[in-house]
């Protein structure tokens, strides 16, 4: 055992709370970047050429000269020009048909619409809602299916509660991701964006089973072995498995997605494959570790000013 | 394993089957085994089109049997207007989600959604007309008085298609027969036919039971009382004339009048070749009765993708994850050696089997669709690695081939069960997440990953045990740090 992984634990929970809070603070100045697929609203994309680009104060008068006040634009080049991507409150399509119409005279007759999407306040509620429910089923399923796949070792609905909390790290971990990448590269939070996180979330529990699944064979045969030991011996074993799995899954094939793959899913792409590395980092570096800390009742001394557990 | 052979020989007949399936070969043997083209289903976002969310207003309580017969109405609709490949579903409590491949211009979603289903019950006298004819009518949105509709000039010829009889519900349980000798088939294009009644007067349409083995189902109807006077001094002075039934000018159905209906309650029944089938008298049933859309319909969410951005999606990410198969074969060989070899086979196997099985559900694929299918790929890969992890556990301790194998597998096995099916408890969840309010982007996504987990479970298990304990035979023992990379 010459790996002490576990000796550090509070090192891997500080860099965890490093990455989190910058994408909390970010959603407590300027909240969650949510696309119109949940907070309901229009969203125009137009693809320009190069030098027929309307200025972005333009096309808020234009909208303006429609009735609609609250619109939002982004511009982004393409390797075929510039795609704009205007938000705003839900457009008829009698504005939606002024709007396109106006561009097209004005700035560039040849203009592309790539998208055009409206969506509901109502619908855009309820897929929030559901959301989260989906969300909050998973997690529970997933505890009572590790606490069955572990009733032959002790505490197994342990196990299940900390591959939620490693899971709900993941979660953090992405949506911090989200909330930096919306102030760096406008990212938003849309249906795409979910289907992310969730995908995070499923491969989150799947790696957690695998690496308790060594607790789970050890602990029986090191008996007389205190628990933390058992715990860092198994993440030393399944190490390499992580690594190698790790670099299958998310770093070979969504890095190769992300670089040369459609623009549709680049997004999705950088969102999963920093999510997935989360998802592996957590089974080693905080799901396992919490395992311990709940084993030793370490936050007893927590707040006392002798660290006898940090090794 | 003693029947070692026998798996093998398992594992080629499967992999024959799903190239049969996969390519483009034997296309006449596969339309008749499934009764369609065995082709890949591309989802809006990869060919472009439109979609649309429609939605009871706000405050509305729809049962489920209400949003059906909603959503069929809507389908019949567009292909009514020549539309193609619209698929409307309903979703969830009080959604519809409607497809328009191709489609980019919402005037003509609404003009599909918007269209108001008008039914008429109409005087054809004794012209026979064929399902689909689009007539004129005398029917303005008021009654108006009657206005004698001219004698067909048509031949009469005779038209064995006439399909039904309308009958006193009385008099259908001695069954009926069809007049159809006096029938004319061509139909004259301008002439202006009288409306008896309107769909307006139906009280109550249903479905009833056959009477006799020999009849088939009938579709019965109860009119409001101000409409049972007219209708029957219509059908006691027309016994034996036809009264069409007429949907949105066109013809549905041109029943004969049996007998006079005074009671108002009728029944529409065929009879002989032409008895209805339980589906059939339902259809019509709806049709009766909910000519216009039993809720009204508002469009909640709508989006249009561009199939130029979706094209350019799916040939670039089709490249991408090509080059990331190749990364990914080169690593397993350089690090896993032999069984590396054999990981790239069960992996290739894999995923022709569950192409196959996209074709046969068949699966809509969509972007999100894929990507649950990389991830597949990946849960596919962690199967294999897991298995060649503890392999080589094993060999390190000194066991020989044959034994860190078998070890190898029944070692991983209860991982690569538990963490698998906690992946599938999840995309069943989102399965049911994405189908109740039609986020088809997430239905699309679990569903290819839960297939894509079954079939690894599969393959890793049997498809790569069994070749690589077929394959080491041929490797001493003494050479296993060279072929096995330990």
């Amino acid at each position: 055992m010459k790996l002490n992984i576990l000796g550090k634990r509070y090192l891997f929970f500080f860099i965890s709370l490093a990455m989190i809070v910058p994408g909390l603070v970010i959603i407590a100045i300027h909240g969650l970047p949510l696309s119109i697929d949940f907070t309901g609203g229009s969203m125009l994309e137009v693809q320009f050429a190069a030098d027929k680009t309307p200025a972005m104060d333009d096309v808020i008068a234009l909208y303006t000269d429609n009735g609609i006040n609250d619109t939002q634009v982004q511009f982004s080049n393409s390797d075929k020009g510039v795609v704009a991507v205007i938000k705003s409150s839900s457009l008829t399509q009698e504005q939606h048909t002024a709007i396109i119409s106006s561009l097209e005279t004005d700035f560039d007759p040849n203009l592309v619409e790539l998208k055009f999407d409206t969506v509901g306040p109502s619908i855009s509620q309820s897929v929030t809602q559901r959301a989260l429910l989906a969300i909050a089923i998973s997690a529970l399923a997933v505890i009572i299916y590790i606490t069955f796949a572990f009733r032959g070792i002790q505490h197994a609905f342990r196990y299940g509660v900390c591959a939620i909390i490693a899971m709900l790290h993941d979660i953090l971990i992405v949506i911090s991701l989200g909330a930096i990448g919306s102030q760096l590269f406008g990212w938003q939070m849309d249906s795409l964006y979910l289907t992310a996180l969730l995908t995070v979330i499923g491969f989150s529990t799947q790696d957690k089973i695998v690496v308790f699944d060594r607790i789970r064979e050890n602990s029986p045969i090191m008996r007389r072995v205190p628990f933390e030991k058992i715990v860092n011996h198994s993440i030393v074993q399944s190490l390499q498995r992580s690594i190698n799995t790790q670099l299958m899954t998310s770093e070979f094939l969504l890095l190769s997605l992300a670089l040369f793959g459609g623009t549709t899913l680049r997004e999705m792409c950088i969102i999963l494959l920093v999510g997935l590395l989360s998802g592996t980092y957590s089974s080693i570096f905080i799901a396992s570790p919490i395992l311990v800390v709940w084993e030793n009742k370490e936050w007893k001394t927590w707040f006392r000013k002798t660290k006898t557990t940090e090794g | 394993m003693k029947n070692k052979a026998l798996r093998n020989i398992l594992i080629i007949v499967v992999v024959i089957l799903v190239i049969l399936i996969d390519f483009p070969i034997l296309g006449n043997v596969k339309q008749k085994i499934f009764n369609r083209d065995v082709t890949a289903q591309l989802g809006l976002d990869l060919r472009g089109g439109m979609q649309v969310v429609l939605q009871a207003p706000e405050g509305y309580q729809i049962d489920q049997e209400t949003l059906q017969v909603a959503s069929s109405i809507l389908e019949n609709r567009a292909n009514a207007l020549g539309v193609s490949e619209v698929l409307f579903q309903v979703a969830g409590d009080n959604y519809i989600v409607g497809e328009f491949p191709g489609l980019e211009n919402i005037d003509e979603v609404i003009s599909v959604i918007k269209q108001t289903g008008m039914l008429e019950f109409v005087d054809v006298g004794d012209e026979y007309l064929e399902p689909g004819t689009v007539i004129q009518t005398d029917y303005t949105g008021t009654k108006s008085g009657s206005t004698d509709s001219a004698s067909p000039e048509a031949a009469a010829t005779v038209a064995p298609e006439a399909t039904a009889t309308v009958a006193a519900t009385e008099a259908a349980a001695a069954g009926t027969d069809t007049t159809a000798a006096d029938a004319a088939a061509a139909p004259a294009t301008e002439k202006i036919y009288h409306t008896v009644i309107t769909g307006a007067d139906l009280e109550d349409v249903f479905v009833t039971a056959p009477q006799t083995p020999t009849d088939g189902y009938a579709v019965s109807f109860k009119l409001k009382s101000d409409a049972t006077q007219t209708f029957a001094d219509y059908t006691t002075n027309n016994v034996g004339k036809m009264l069409a039934i007429v949907l949105d000018h066109k013809i549905v159905s041109t029943p004969v009048i049996h007998q006079a209906i005074t009671s108002g309650e009728g029944a529409i029944s065929g009879s002989g070749e032409n008895a209805y089938t339980y589906d059939e008298a339902n259809n019509l049933r709806i049709t009766l009765f909910y000519g216009t859309l039993p809720v009204s319909l508002e469009i909640a969410e709508s989006r249009v993708v561009g199939p130029t951005l979706g094209q350019d999606s799916l040939n670039k990410s089709l490249l991408a994850a090509a080059i990331g198969f190749l990364i990914i074969s080169l690593f397993m060989l350089i690090y896993y050696r032999v069984p590396g070899f054999v990981a790239i086979i069960s992996i290739t196997i894999f995923g022709l089997i569950t192409y196959a099985i996209y074709l046969v559900i068949p699966v809509t694929l969509t972007l999100p669709g894929i990507a649950g299918f990389l991830l597949s790929v990946g849960s596919a890969l962690d199967a294999n690695i897991l298995q060649f992890e503890r392999l080589k556990e094993e060999l390190r301790r000194g066991r020989n081939l044959q034994q860190a194998v078998d070890l190898g597998w029944s070692r991983a096995w209860p991982s690569i069960r538990d963490s698998n099916l906690a992946t599938l408890i999840t995309s069943a969840i989102l399965f049911w997440f994405g189908s109740t309010f039609g986020a088809s982007i997430v239905k699309g996504f679990a569903l290819t990953l839960a297939i894509g987990v079954v079939i690894s479970l599969f393959t890793a298990l049997f498809v790569t045990r069994t070749l690589l304990s077929s394959i080491i035979d041929r490797f001493k023992d003494s050479d296993k740090a060279k072929w096995f990379g330990i």
